[in-house]
């Protein structure tokens, strides 16, 4: 009979787990329908970006207020995760707080850091609420978020707040259940009412019970995150890690055009034989580099990027946080098509134009403003530019003022229409 | 004035110290022309050996990469390289944050490798070592001026604070706009913008810009990107303040002032 629980428990854990790997698997092999890109280089700088941007959250810091809450709910996360070990092991063993006697009275200080660590949360996760709900902060009401991903966002909030106070309750409990008069710092403050109003029964009860939720809430919000925005948690680290080190300046060179027009301008270094047909830039999401994808699973949709973007700040469509988002579900969308028959089947969908439009596009400046406020090195502008470079070199798809710069560059050498003759006139 | 060319030092057998990259808003705007005048004015006060290419100076091919047209890119930066290393520069100073970090960033992979300087850090260290001293009473000390940030000169190349030093050396009143350094707010001609019509918004960025950088009280605006100043000066001259605010790049407060 005493087993029965511990049963029930490994089955949980066995499906949570098998579940989860399943789904990370499935996120895994979308990413890699990218192309390839080294990104392996210079591993002690990249370890450093996993410190600074991913462990220290350095860039969150830019807004110190946002970064300390922020702080706490990830605190909180990780180093209530240590309390989940326990939790577990004792779901499996039968035991209840298995390392309460080895631990002695370091035990207790791990729980009272564990509780106050959670009411933290808790007051964060409200007031992160709020921001979203009551005082509408711009980047969080912004239509990007409609429908799917303002809920998401709640979601995750209100989970987290239903956690937290699952383990305060189940301190509790037991605190009440106890003889000594010892409590918890947080959970004790309920203990006397959970005293009055229970009797021994009930509060094993309610113990037993917000122990199961709180376990089985865990398992399900692991699960949860494949589907989630709140993924970010767990590729926030090999985003931070494969991230770019070049200057934000320098743009991915195209190997492949510098040498067509190497054998244009040298025609005897060119290769003999057919020339293999090319591709430039991106039209959809396979066209992108792996890391591209990645970014867009990594996108938690803070909307940093989009609030300080000069195109979206003035009202125009282009939102680098909408880009980011049309990746991730054009990507996903891609995975179930060749889940579902083995290899991508066209659905006549491109991410350009069915997901991206060209407006978008074409307002931005290439400021660097979105890449330079994703905490976790995130570039829009990298997508928009592989998207920007098909319509220009595989749709011939420009406006005209920009078809008038190009052919101007190509006979008067610079973007006007000048005489070249004249371009040292101001020293005359 | 005379402009010596590389030609010339070629023909007499010399090299100069640098390579003054004029940039095409610097020989062809009207406007930009006079920041070049400019520059050439702290060149000339210094006795450096310098020269532009003159008539053999192409596009860097800027504008064109960041439109998504790279064949017309790759086509520029060959033949920039040719004539650059033709030339064996080792050296340039630009004028331009655009063509700055072509040079910089984007031309070393296709075998163009020179030493750099945008002309806001060149004019800095011209200050630091010395060999140019500000007026006692400049016509700039005590202004109140702010200044604009180039998203090419700023987050694309970390370039923040040379241009502050070179307006702190000349006593002026730096304000800074709430957007500045590496919050600065774009003044919407980059990634080609500037050869075309903004998309449809609320407003157009370099009035969003422009308003913002007014509003600090500045009589000066200082840039230091011939495509920021023409931005902001359109923008200064929609909201009719040409009269009080004057957009000026950092080459044209130091000429005055030395």
């Amino acid at each position: 009979m005493a087993y029965i629980q511990q049963i029930e428990f490994l089955v949980l854990l066995v499906i949570a787990i098998t579940l989860f790997s399943k789904n990370i698997g499935q996120i895994k092999k979308n990413i890699f329908l990218g192309k390839d890109e080294d990104l392996s280089d210079n591993p002690s700088a990249r370890w450093k970006n996993v410190v600074l941007l991913a462990l220290g959250q350095k860039k969150m810091f830019r807004n110190p207020f946002v970064a300390v809450m922020h702080l706490i709910i990830y605190a909180g996360f990780i180093i209530i995760n240590i309390e989940v070990l326990e939790i577990v092991l004792d779901g499996l063993l039968g035991t209840h707080r298995l390392f309460e006697k080895p631990l002695g009275s370091f035990y207790t200080f791990l729980i009272n850091s564990f509780e106050i660590l959670a009411f933290l949360v808790i007051v964060v996760c409200v007031i992160f609420l709020m921001r979203r709900n009551v005082i509408k902060l711009k980047r969080f009401i912004s239509k990007d978020l409609n429908g799917w991903p303002r809920s998401d966002a709640n979601l995750i909030l209100i989970t987290e707040i239903i956690l937290m106070g699952l383990f305060i309750k189940m301190n509790a409990a037991d605190s009440a259940m106890s003889n000594s008069n010892e409590t918890f710092v947080i959970s004790g403050w309920l203990v006397p009412m959970y005293k009055n109003m229970f009797n021994h029964h009930q509060l094993e009860l309610i113990e037993r019970t917000c122990w199961w939720i709180h376990i089985f809430g865990i398992f399900a919000f692991l699960n949860y995150l494949p589907y989630s925005k709140h993924l970010h948690i767990l590729l926030a680290f090999p985003n931070a890690y494969y991230a770019r080190l070049k200057p934000m300046g320098e743009m991915h060179n195209m190997e492949n055009v510098q040498n067509e027009v190497k054998y244009m301008m040298q025609p005897e270094l060119a290769p003999t034989g057919d020339a293999q047909p090319m591709k430039f830039g991106a039209k959809d999401v396979m066209d992108l580099s792996w890391k591209n994808l990645l970014d867009a699973y990594s996108c938690t949709e803070c909307g940093r990027c989009s609030t300080a973007c000069p195109a979206n700040q003035t009202g125009k469509t282009l939102s680098p946080r909408k880009i980011m988002m049309d990746t991730r579900d054009r990507l996903e969308e891609v995975g179930r098509n060749i889940k579902k028959n083995g290899s991508f089947v066209d659905d006549g969908k491109k991410l350009i134009n069915d997901y991206i439009t060209v407006e978008e596009l074409r307002a931005c400046t290439t400021c660097n403003a979105c890449v330079q406020e994703c905490p976790i090195s995130i570039s829009p502008l990298d997508i928009i530019m592989e998207l920007r470079r098909s319509l220009i070199m595989e749709d011939s798809n420009a406006p005209q003022e920009w078809n008038g710069m190009f052919s101007n560059i190509e006979n008067n050498f610079a973007p006007w229409k000048l005489r070249p003759d004249d371009r040292d006139a101001w020293t005359a | 004035m005379h402009v010596p060319t590389m030609a010339e030092f070629m023909a007499k057998g010399e090299k100069p110290e640098i390579l003054f990259w004029v940039g095409c808003a610097g020989s062809f705007d009207q406007r930009a022309q006079k920041i070049t005048k400019a520059f050439v004015t702290i060149l000339e006060k210094i006795s450096i050996k310098y020269a532009i290419l003159g008539k053999e100076e192409m596009c860097t091919g800027d504008p064109a990469r960041r439109a998504g047209n790279e064949f017309m890119f790759q086509m520029m930066a060959y033949q920039n390289i040719q004539i650059l290393n033709g030339y064996e520069i080792k050296k340039i100073v630009t004028a331009c944050p655009h063509c700055f970090n072509v040079f910089k960033n984007e031309y070393p992979v296709l075998g163009g490798n020179y030493e750099v300087i945008h002309h806001a850090t060149f004019i800095q260290q011209l200050i630091d070592e010395g060999k140019i001293v500000m007026n006692e009473n400049g016509s700039f000390k005590g202004k109140k001026i702010t200044y604009h940030d180039s998203c090419y000169l700023g987050r694309a190349n970390n370039i923040y604070e040379a241009p502050r030093k070179v307006l702190e050396a000349m006593d002026v009143a730096l304000v800074e706009m709430k957007r500045c350094k590496s919050n600065g707010l774009c003044c919407g001609a980059g990634g080609a913008q500037m050869f075309k019509e903004e998309e449809k918004g609320d407003v157009r960025i370099n009035i969003e810009r422009s308003n913002e950088a007014i509003a600090t009280g500045a009589s000066v605006i200082a840039a230091a990107c011939p495509f920021c100043n023409t931005m902001l000066t359109d923008g200064v001259k929609n909201k009719e303040k040409e009269d009080e605010v004057q957009v000026l790049d950092i080459a044209e407060l130091v000429a005055a002032s030395i």
